[in-house]
């Protein structure tokens, strides 16, 4: 008899029965539909044991490295522990704020110290806490290469969370983040034709993770970049970019500004939204890898027109920046 | 017992194949695509594989009142006969598109076919 932890909590598994049927017949409330592994909607996380390949057919590369499996179609051999996709508290730990600085006018760059090794992928999230509230940011530093995690976070109108983190938060304090939590990231698959990446605001953040970490990982085919904000002085790390362009022939990056009038634009923005400038450099998107972060709509839009421009679903990784609801 | 469509095309790896043809013909085709504004698309894709595996004949859960319950709020906004003639379309190009025999293009259209009334909610 093989054993199915969940949530901390461990369940025998009769027979032959799924996990997910496990789970049901313990009276745990998890979400499910077709029961056959095509809908996809019981998917949960494996932390611990071998899962059956069948149990992971058809998911993204991105979540399979993650221990994405249907639960619904997963007999496994032996024990495994699991948890729910949307466990917000997971990993919960201490850091410590490093450093603080303003990137423009808005958006702060925060970077944490971890006392313990923070595993995860570039361009993963983490939920940060301020007593009962939690908020979202991505991740925009390297988890080999650089010591600290760094999040960009953008000052919200009355924002409760983001005024807090840049007012009031000092370096040295201690913040309470868990995680890493999303399947937006870089993973390497063979036949890939390059990757076009497009953010707005601070959707730069997992961005900028990510496309070094391409960078970094060996990917030496075109890598496009198209950032928007709604004035020049909205975008930031455009020195870096424009750098880090320098550095690697494959990597093009687009300033985008979406108002004011063409004509007075500086010196190598593009005048327009950046999925729109993003979408006319490469029109063809089979084969490539497709980021997709910022203003919801944009996301949402740019996902389904890139689809429809041959980027298969798979290849489609989004990440839109939903605001919290007012507290 | 005699091979469904799903198994002499090659399975699931076959709908996963088709999937994303037969969806993005859907979303690219103005006399259909309103009806999936708003809609998240990932989840959208695994109902349409869930539908195409059923329209195969491979392994489903699907009942009659699951495709009734589904499309019930799309009926409402106008979904007819004409709407599902189209889908019917591209369940067939798409299929002919990955090389599969025209007779096992019939026998799927057909349980394609017998979703109809379900999903049109008569």
């Amino acid at each position: 008899m093989t054993k199915v932890v969940y949530q901390g909590r461990s369940y025998e598994r009769l027979g032959d029965e799924t996990v997910l049927r496990c789970l049901l017949r313990n009276d745990v409330r998890a979400p499910y539909s077709c029961e056959s592994g095509a809908c996809q909607s019981c998917t949960m996380q494996a932390t611990k044991g071998a899962i059956p390949s069948n149990a992971q057919e058809d998911l993204k590369e991105t979540q399979k490295s993650l221990g994405y499996f249907k639960p619904c179609v997963c007999k496994p051999a032996g024990d495994i522990e699991v948890v729910a996709l949307d466990d917000a508290h997971k990993q919960k730990q201490q850091l410590t704020v490093a450093e603080k600085s303003f990137l423009n006018d808005e958006i702060l760059r925060l970077r944490l110290s971890c006392d313990e090794p923070f595993k995860y992928h570039a361009g993963q999230f983490v939920n940060l806490f301020k007593d009962d509230l939690i908020r979202s940011y991505s991740l925009a530093s390297l988890p080999d290469s650089e010591s600290v995690l760094e999040l960009h976070v953008k000052r919200v109108p009355k924002g409760v969370v983001s005024n807090w983190l840049c007012d009031d938060v000092q370096v040295g304090d201690p913040l309470s983040v868990a995680g890493p939590m999303g399947e937006c990231f870089y993973h390497k698959t063979e036949n890939e034709d390059g990757l076009l990446a497009v953010g707005t605001g601070s959707g730069l953040a997992p961005l900028w993770g990510i496309i070094r970490d391409a960078l970094t990982q060996g990917f030496d085919k075109p890598i496009i970049l198209c950032h928007g904000g709604v004035t020049p002085e909205l975008l930031y790390y455009v020195d870096e970019l424009r750098e880090l362009e320098r550095m690697h022939d494959n990597f093009s990056y687009y300033p985008c500004v979406s108002t004011g009038d063409e004509s007075d634009l500086p010196k190598g923005f593009s005048f327009g939204f950046p999925n729109d400038v993003a979408f006319s450099k490469q029109p063809a998107l089979s084969k490539w890898q497709v980021f997709l972060c910022g203003h919801p709509d944009m996301v949402s839009n740019s996902k389904r027109k890139a689809f429809l421009l041959g980027a298969s679903l798979k290849n489609i990784h989004a990440d839109p920046f939903l605001a919290a609801s007012p507290a | 017992m005699s091979q469904s469509v799903y198994e002499k095309i090659g399975g699931d790896a076959a709908v996963n194949a088709a999937i994303d043809l037969f969806y993005r013909k859907v979303l690219a085709d103005d006399r259909i695509n309103g009806f999936f504004e708003g809609t998240d698309m990932d989840k959208q894709a695994a109902k349409q594989k869930a539908f195409l595996t059923m329209a195969l004949g491979g392994p489903n859960n699907y009942t009659g009142e699951d495709m009734r319950k589904g499309h019930a709020h799309l009926v409402e906004k106008g979904l007819n006969d004409s709407h599902f003639d189209t889908v019917m379309e591209h369940l067939g190009a798409t299929l002919k598109e990955l090389g599969v025999a025209d007779d096992l293009i019939g026998e799927a259209a057909a349980i394609a076919e017998s979703t109809r009334n379900d999903v049109l909610g008569k």
